[in-house]
């Protein structure tokens, strides 16, 4: 089987202090595919290397094709697209503006279709089409990042926590959207603390530690795990309820 | 006070201030794309007034032959970056943009310089002149340190307008030069006397800012530039490459640089170091505008314009010291305003 992501033996080191030893992993298509873990296991550094926001050493394959020798923006125009945690949205611009930009490397014509299209999954981003991107709540920030990677038509979808910080009945929500992704053949590798909501929507997971994957395997099979579910699943539902 | 002198003062100083303004919204534009302190943009200035009024006068710009030199650098460095994946588009896109290009400018300008052209042929030759030396310019001293520092590259930055300068000296001499009027004429509104080329000063200045304001604001790429200035690794996931943003500013910045040249070297005479003052002045307005906002810079501008105008002619020994000393309470605001410096992200 060849996997439209393919991360093989992979070493992304800050310096000298290793941040991530060692991985691999698989993304099908049309799966979700899941990373779980602690703050600080790596996940982020992982998913920004595979990105080309930083150097990795192994290797790293998108539909086929070695990513080695491209940057950030050939990824992005090969549809590989990544929702960072920070969401680095445009702020100064309103919802539509970064909606568009989102298309850069898309035809016009098509934009127009991706842009309804977005509009449809997240009606709320079509209220506030006008507003400054600076001014919306997290949850809206979070779907308009989601939004503007959409609009550069990825084949596979990369979330970067995109449940931190935001109220339940919204991560609802922005799980739902990640199963119609799903549905409407785009790949998700999606990259969570919040364990037991992720392994439930996820066809495979990885759970890492400390820069190293320790578990993969089918979700719900990770999700029944005793390890996992003592030192994860949990841990987070105290978490939650702190939140 | 007189209030004819006075008018007469503000009328000059709006003048100058509209030209510190064009020159302080294109410093404001590269800083925000590119995180480039712009040094140059007076030598850009320099180089605009002096190619036209050489072009005007029929000799041959040296800056014609430099374009083509840098741009041949440039296909060097497109070559050297891209050279294990090299493949046939790459090459002929590099080599049409960076070496015919300015070829069959040169081309162009020798054949007309030698038969003293009309006016709108020079300001066209002129513009597209420092246009592709602004362009090749980014290509060579800036895109390859484009991950450094503010600092380093405020020191590349140091660098070029020296070597521009240098080369200014080669190509025009030490003499200063002046070129003919755009729009000659005049008439009078009272007081005011008001000439051809102040009002073309004032129309092109205008124009210019509101093509400014209607191509970041409706253009997808305006709107790209805008985001990488907001938002760089955003801009860079939304698969717009850092390089065009810094390109088109770089583009834009140097007609901006040029057409301010052409606008004042029929007013006032030109040498080949003269550009730094009045680059140094748009810089002025540009920090009072705290290097972000332009509506701020360009009033900031017309504030600069005056006060010099006022200055020159109460106390003209000390007029650039006035100028300059507008900073002081500026900057000592701003430092009281905002405490932190942001950290620099990438």
């Amino acid at each position: 089987m060849s996997a439209l992501l393919s991360v093989t033996d992979a070493h992304v080191a800050y310096g000298k202090v290793e941040a991530v030893r060692s991985v691999s992993l698989e993304v099908g298509a049309n799966e979700i595919v899941t990373i779980v873990g602690a703050n600080g296991a790596g996940k982020t550094t992982l998913l920004s290397a595979i990105m080309g926001i930083l150097p990795l050493k192994g290797r790293v394959a998108f539909a086929g094709q070695d990513l080695a020798r491209l940057d950030i923006e050939d990824r992005v125009a090969m549809g590989l697209g990544l929702v960072p945690e920070h969401r680095e949205l445009f702020v100064t611009m309103n919802v539509e503006d970064n909606l568009e930009l989102g298309a850069f490397r898309i035809e016009r014509s098509r934009a127009k279709a991706s842009m309804e299209r977005v509009y449809t999954l997240f009606p709320r981003l079509k209220e506030r089409r006008k507003q400054l991107a600076g001014t919306l709540s997290g949850g809206e920030q979070q779907m308009l990042a989601m939004g503007r990677a959409l609009m550069g038509e990825p084949k596979l979808l990369m979330l970067d926590e995109p449940s931190l910080g935001l109220a339940p009945i919204i991560v609802a929500d922005i799980f739902r959207i990640v199963t119609e992704l799903r549905a409407a053949g785009v790949s998700v590798l999606l990259v969570e603390q919040n364990a037991q909501a992720a392994l439930k929507i996820a066809d495979q997971a990885y759970v890492m530690e400390l820069g190293e994957f320790v578990l993969s395997g089918k979700a719900s099979d990770i999700a029944a795990n005793e390890r996992v579910a003592a030192s994860y699943l949990g841990f987070q539902h105290e978490g939650e309820s702190v939140i | 006070m007189n209030t004819t002198i006075m008018l007469f003062l503000v009328q000059d100083g709006i003048t100058n201030g509209a030209i510190y303004a064009l020159l302080g919204l294109a410093l404001v534009l590269v800083f925000a794309v590119t995180r480039v302190i712009l040094i140059p943009q007076g030598e850009f200035v320099t180089y605009g007034a002096l190619t036209y009024a050489s072009l005007a006068a029929g000799q041959m710009p040296g800056t014609a032959k430099l374009a083509l030199a840098l741009g041949i650098g440039a296909f060097g460095f497109d070559l050297f970056v891209a050279r294990k994946a090299l493949h046939a588009r790459l090459i002929v896109r590099s080599l049409i943009t960076n070496v015919v290009l300015p070829a069959i400018v040169l081309a162009l300008t020798l054949y007309f310089a030698a038969q003293k052209p009309p006016v709108a042929v020079c300001i066209a030759l002129s513009l597209v002149i420092v246009a592709m030396i602004g362009l090749y310019l980014y290509r060579i001293a800036f895109q390859p340190l484009a991950h450094t520092s503010v600092l380093v590259l405020l020191i590349a930055s140091v660098g070029v307008h020296l070597a521009l300068q240098g080369l200014g000296l080669l190509f025009f001499g030490a003499e200063g030069q002046r070129g003919p009027t755009v729009l000659s004429g005049a008439f009078t509104a009272g007081a005011l006397r008001f000439t051809g080329q102040s009002i073309t000063v004032y129309a092109i200045t205008i124009a210019f800012i509101v093509g400014l304001w209607l191509f970041f604001g409706l253009t997808l790429y305006g709107k790209a530039l805008r985001a990488t200035a907001v938002n760089r690794l955003g801009a860079r996931l939304a698969g717009i490459r850092t390089t065009l943003s810094g390109q088109i500013a770089f583009l834009l910045a140097s007609v901006i640089g040029a057409l301010s040249g052409i606008l004042i070297v029929p007013i006032t005479t030109l040498y080949y170091d003269s550009g730094f003052l009045i680059g140094l002045k748009g810089f002025v307005a540009a920090i009072i505008g705290g290097l972000v906002s332009y509506p701020l810079t360009a009033v900031a501008a017309l504030v600069v314009g005056i006060v010099e105008a006022f200055s020159s002619f109460y106390a003209s020994n000390y007029k650039e010291v006035i100028v300059f000393m507008l900073l002081i309470p500026v900057l000592l605001l701003r430092s009281l305003a905002a405490p932190a410096v942001e950290e620099e992200k990438d």
